[in-house]
């Protein structure tokens, strides 16, 4: 019972901060604040997978949200013009655009999440982790290796046309 | 650790042992955050000082105390009574909680810092990985820092630190996962156990990468550009005062001290020794001082590294990272990869011997392309200072 209500104590935190998070980024009228509001939120989302003793991808969330993705947002933003002035409106002309794709893509996942039948994995899954992270590594280089080739391929075609874009032209 | 759980069970006959399991880990865990970043700001600062200066044939540290042991003490009362100032304009929160972030980044990685035999936070199954994926609060609380400042040096300089310190981690992750591939597990208990010859002796390459991006990430000389004196004044901390900057100060000496233990136990093989073992307490005890004694010897190194060269440029140093470590981490990942894959390298001394030659190889291919590059832009400098003549 004690750690039942631990848990939902802290499932209360971490949802506070993940949804807090969220409101802050589009809510905070500086950029940067909204850049670090992101952080909190992906952090609540870190705490979700130690909830539920996914350690791995805790660590690989923290590693490539935080530790790369959020960085690389904060670094665009120092990088950017008007960083010191502390105001900046939230919206531009395309807003209407912006929320017609929200409510669609919110009324997607909505539906998903209402039909699908969760499968809850079996004790002896949960009991050991590590079996579980050989488990993805294999399964990841088995069956699923046509999507992490794609994938790759994806991110190597993503990196050569940023050092293309990036590239002094030649004279 | 579990000794003690059942020396406390039997002290305590009534306590269940999960209870007993929870006080022991809170102790250590205490002890971790409160009192070892103290004690090892202090003695490292000593040590630091020490050493510089008598690389650089002075004394050092000789009035607080006999022979100035009391010099870090000194220091931390003048911390601890300076004024706290914020800048004008400084974003308040965010200027506020970056020291705290920069502190908390480190102590995390203690959580998975084998110390002694049978004495570590949790052994988690993802050790090394957790241990890579936490420094990454370290670089945000420096972000944090440069930009609430509100001061150009300080925002300089926190541009630096990005580009420095993601570019120092990918040789430093390509380093760890050579080892993971040879120990074939990322749990800090598996790596030690799988270290009968230290990694070191079976994988140079990967240790001399993992070394030098190590000292990068620390921001320590020779890569210390993120608070280059001479070009950015104090860099990231510059409007930073009192607590506050020592928290930074405290940040950056566990951090010196967690890397150089994460090293040890990646490549000297952690606590092993003779004598050393789980068994007894002396055992532990014994590994402890193992563990500690190659901590310090390569907290040393880095010193007598800071000691001997010159700052890099901020070009040369992405060049470094870039073209030279990377490369040549990817190349040794390769060649480990192949050794440990190849049939007639069943026993384990044989393995050792092929990990050997692999690295060697590595090294000699390595040099002979450093040598040929330097040559190539050697002939085009002298190319065009004679096209200059003309």
């Amino acid at each position: 019972m004690p750690t039942n209500v631990v848990q939902i104590v802290v499932f209360a935190i971490l949802t506070l901060m993940t949804l807090g998070g969220g409101l802050g980024v589009v809510s905070s009228r500086n950029l940067f604040h909204g850049a670090l509001f992101l952080v909190l939120s992906f952090a609540g989302v870190v705490g979700y997978y130690v909830l539920l003793d996914a350690g791995f991808l805790a660590a690989v969330q923290l590693l490539i949200y935080i530790g790369a993705i959020a960085i690389l947002i904060l670094f665009a933003i120092m990088l950017s013009r008007g960083l010191m002035s502390q105001r900046q409106s939230q919206r531009n002309e395309q807003w209407w655009i912006a929320l017609l794709v929200v409510v669609l893509t919110f009324v997607v996942l909505a539906v998903v999440l209402w039909q699908v039948d969760w499968p809850v994995a079996s004790d002896q899954a949960l009991a050991s982790p590590s079996v579980a992270i050989s488990q993805l590594g294999q399964e990841l280089l088995g069956p699923y290796v046509i999507p992490f080739e794609v994938a790759s391929v994806l991110l190597l075609v993503a990196l050569v046309g940023a050092v293309i874009l990036a590239r002094e032209t030649e004279t | 650790m579990d000794a003690i759980v059942l020396w406390l069970t039997s002290l305590f006959p009534q306590m269940a042992v999960p209870t007993a399991r929870l006080i022991v880990h809170i102790v250590y865990a205490a002890i971790l955050s409160f009192v070892a970043p103290v004690v090892l700001v202090v003695a490292f600062t000593y040590m630091e000082r020490k050493v510089i200066a008598r690389i650089q044939d002075r004394v050092g540290p000789n009035r607080a105390g006999p022979l100035g042991m009391l010099q870090g003490f000194a220091d931390a009362i003048k911390m601890l009574t300076k004024e706290d100032i914020t800048p004008a304009g400084a974003d308040r929160i965010v200027y506020n909680l970056a020291p705290g972030l920069a502190v908390i980044g480190v102590v995390l990685v203690f959580a998975v810092l084998p110390v002694a035999p049978g004495v570590i936070g949790t052994d988690l199954s993802i050790g090394i990985l957790y241990v890579v994926a936490v420094g990454g609060i370290g670089t945000m609380a420096v972000l944090m820092a440069g930009w609430s400042s509100n001061n150009k040096y300080a925002l300089l300089s926190a541009f630096r630190v990005v580009a420095q310190l993601v570019a120092y981690e990918i040789p430093m992750v390509i380093a760890i996962i050579i080892v993971v591939l040879t120990a074939g597990s990322m749990r800090m208990g598996d790596i030690i156990a799988a270290q009968n010859v230290p990694f070191l002796f079976t994988l140079p390459v990967a240790f001399f990468i993992f070394f030098v991006a190590n000292i990068a990430e620390i921001g320590r000389s020779p890569f210390d550009l993120l608070e280059a004196e001479s070009e950015i004044i104090a860099g990231f901390h510059v409007e930073y005062s009192g607590m506050k900057f020592a928290f930074f100060f405290i940040g950056e000496y566990m951090h010196l001290f967690v890397s150089a233990g994460i090293a040890t136990t990646l490549f000297l093989g952690g606590w092993r020794g003779p004598g050393a073992s789980e068994a007894s307490i002396l055992g532990a005890l014994l590994g402890f001082v193992y563990f500690l004694a190659k901590t310090v010897l390569l907290i040393f190194a880095m010193m007598w590294v800071r000691g001997t060269f010159p700052r890099f440029r901020i070009d040369h140093l992405l060049d470094f990272g870039w073209k030279f470590l990377v490369p040549v981490g990817l190349l040794t990942l390769v060649a480990v990869a192949l050794v440990l894959k190849l049939p007639f390298l069943s026993s384990p001394v044989l393995q050792w011997v092929g990990l050997l030659v692999a690295n060697v190889a590595v090294i000699v291919v390595a040099l002979a392309a450093v040598s040929l590059a330097a040559r190539r832009t050697r002939s085009v400098a002298l190319r065009s200072v004679a096209g200059a003549e003309r």
